[in-house]
């Protein structure tokens, strides 16, 4: 027993004697300030990884900025939104945002209602549940290169995929097809994440009370009825979650279309913000640019995730 | 509950993990054989299997080199957040100190500012400013405290009895002996499920690393895969059956884990993060 242990030990030498502590020192630092000790490197993470780039591009968004050697002390002008007059103006970058919505279309849907059935079907004593259950997390848990690879292989001019389809095969194939490249990412990437939210509306069904789905088949409720009126309900916090996370996935976009489409092929049919972020930023070197084309998807996915937070928790 | 003998939601549930899974057995087979088989019957390898593929492919980007260095970028993160995610969830469930709720806040939402924001201005200053492109540091660093670890953490560390905290204080145990002595060793299940959920990052992440290394020798296999896949689309040869290699090696470490410690990545291991 872990309190038994403890008895036994004698108090180290590094332990204080029980003394009173000054009042103002405790209103200072709290009762443990050990606490902030703890906490402390944590806490320097934040503010050199999160806290001061976030200020960083933004102040970046505002001004001409452009790489310079380590130490070179350059002018870098406030020109106010400029920079967002640029972006938004370019076809490219507006090409991408609307590929980013035609994805979120397509993806966050299909997402929620495959992986709450999914998980609603593996809810409960079912044969074989941990096999199904690793099967379907282990795209999740696997790189995107590794598998972008094979669907590569599956869909390209002579792939399986067309071999199946037989004459049905689309012309020109899937990935260099401007019209069915952004959907077959979304379904890529529907297909990658959805053990992950499956894995979190299990956690949800556990919340769901028995009794609601005993009142409902007394009520007379079929599998389906008591699905759409207890089950859906039951988990709309995690519904919420799983919008919110998938949007936020969705605008996260980048290795697809890299990889799968060779850079948002054809034509930046399939180019996604962060996609056209790297490629102003850093290989066409402006940094302030590409700055403020993620302060306006990140306000985009703010918005969207508000939106989506009151229509889904309302009534 | 009896087992449910509903054929129907079996063999959806089947058909499904078909789907899930037959990329991957398409995966190993096509790593497999010599020659590009893309016909229907070539789902079964009829022409005997080759390790050629892994040859060409590791002749083209030194497979263990790149493993290493997927290892020490992925050690490296899994270290320092075991570590510091450690104390920092610690302090957060069970030590009152000034600007608790303030942190606890922040940790949250940090997980909702999406990386992509700062990627350039992270680029700027790791790259250009302190000089750290090419080197495990300039990839660690940004990955390095996972923030959805401290939050499970905390929650694991939250979860204890508090009268298992009060005796040892009465018996004049310092913080820090109960913290190592009595909370860590009955947090053990949340180490193992933290050291999952922090692998998957850094061992698949392709954006950050490929902007940070330049240096092939520096590159971990998600870049050097990559770098193979894109440069090679261009060309009129199909290597296929290398890129296949490759992602079978890629996938491998990672899939191999999550089936051997399956238990540990389940929904009541993760549940406290939507529970509430």
């Amino acid at each position: 027993m872990p309190t038994a242990t403890v008895t036994t030990h004698q108090p180290g030498p590094t332990m204080p004697p029980p003394k009173r502590r000054s009042r103002r020192l405790t209103t200072l630092f709290g009762r443990q300030p050990l606490g902030m000790a703890l906490a402390a490197p944590y806490v320097v993470f934040l503010a050199a990884v999160f806290a001061y780039p976030l200020g960083l591009a933004v102040y970046m968004s505002f001004h001409r900025y452009f790489f310079a050697a380590p130490g070179a002390v350059v002018a870098r002008p406030f020109v106010g939104l400029q920079n967002y007059k640029t972006a938004l103006s370019d076809p490219a970058v507006q090409r991408s945002f609307l590929n980013v919505v035609e994805f979120l279309i397509i993806n966050v849907p299909l997402t929620v209602v495959l992986s709450l059935v999914l998980a609603s079907s593996l809810n409960g004593a079912i044969r074989g549940r941990t096999f199904l259950r690793v099967a379907y997390y282990v795209p999740y848990v696997t790189a995107s290169v590794a598998v972008v690879a094979v669907w590569l292989f599956l869909f390209s001019n002579g792939g399986l995929v067309n071999q199946l389809l037989g004459p049905l095969a689309p012309d020109p194939s899937w990935l260099v097809n401007s019209t069915l490249a952004m959907p077959l990412i979304a379904v890529f990437v529907t297909w990658k994440q959805l053990g992950f939210f499956i894995l979190l509306y299990l956690a949800a069904l556990q919340n769901v009370s028995k009794e609601l789905y005993e009142a409902a088949s007394v009520d007379g409720a079929g599998k389906f009825r008591s699905f759409m009126n207890v089950t859906v309900p039951g988990v709309r916090p995690a519904t919420t979650l799983v919008v919110i996370l998938a949007t936020i996935t969705g605008a996260n976009l980048f290795t697809e279309p890299y990889l799968l489409t060779n850079g948002g092929g054809p034509d930046g049919a399939s180019a996604s913000p962060v996609l056209v972020m790297y490629q102003k930023g850093i290989e066409q070197g402006s940094p302030d640019i590409a700055a403020a084309i993620g302060v306006i998807l990140v306000i985009g996915v703010l918005v969207v995730s508000l939106i989506n937070r009151r229509l889904l928790e309302r009534d | 509950m009896s087992r449910t003998r509903s054929w129907p939601r079996m063999v959806a549930l089947v058909i499904g993990a078909i789907f899930f899974l037959f990329p991957f057995y398409y995966m190993i087979i096509g790593s497999l054989q010599a020659k590009r088989d893309t016909s229907i019957t070539g789902i079964i390898p009829t022409h005997g299997v080759t390790l050629h593929n892994y040859a060409q492919i590791n002749a083209s980007l030194d497979l263990l080199r790149s493993l290493v260095n997927s290892g020490i970028f992925t050690g490296g993160v899994i270290l320092a957040t075991v570590i510091f995610g450690v104390l920092a969830g610690y302090a957060l469930a069970r030590l009152h100190f000034r600007g608790r709720g303030t942190l606890f806040a922040l940790m949250l939402l940090v997980q909702v500012v999406p990386f992509q924001l700062l990627i350039i201005p992270l680029y700027v200053m790791i790259v250009r400013n302190y000089g750290l492109g090419d080197s495990y540091m300039g990839m660690i660093l940004p990955f390095a405290i996972n923030s959805v670890a401290v939050f499970i953490f905390r929650q694991f560390f939250l979860a204890l009895p508090e009268d298992l905290f009060a005796a040892a204080r009465i018996d004049g145990a310092s913080e820090l002996r109960i913290l190592w002595s009595i909370a860590l060793p009955l947090v053990r299940p949340a180490l193992l499920t933290v050291v999952l959920i922090t692998f998957i990052g850094p061992w698949n992440e392709l954006l950050w690393p490929f902007l940070v290394t330049k240096d092939v020798s520096l590159q971990p296999l998600a870049v050097s895969l990559a770098n193979y896949i894109s440069n090679v689309a261009g060309r009129a040869t199909n290597p296929y059956g290398a890129i296949l290699a490759g992602s079978v090696v890629l996938a491998a470490p990672v899939v191999a884990l999550f089936v051997a410690f399956q238990k540990h990545f389940t929904s009541s291991e993760l549940g406290s993060g939507v529970k509430g």
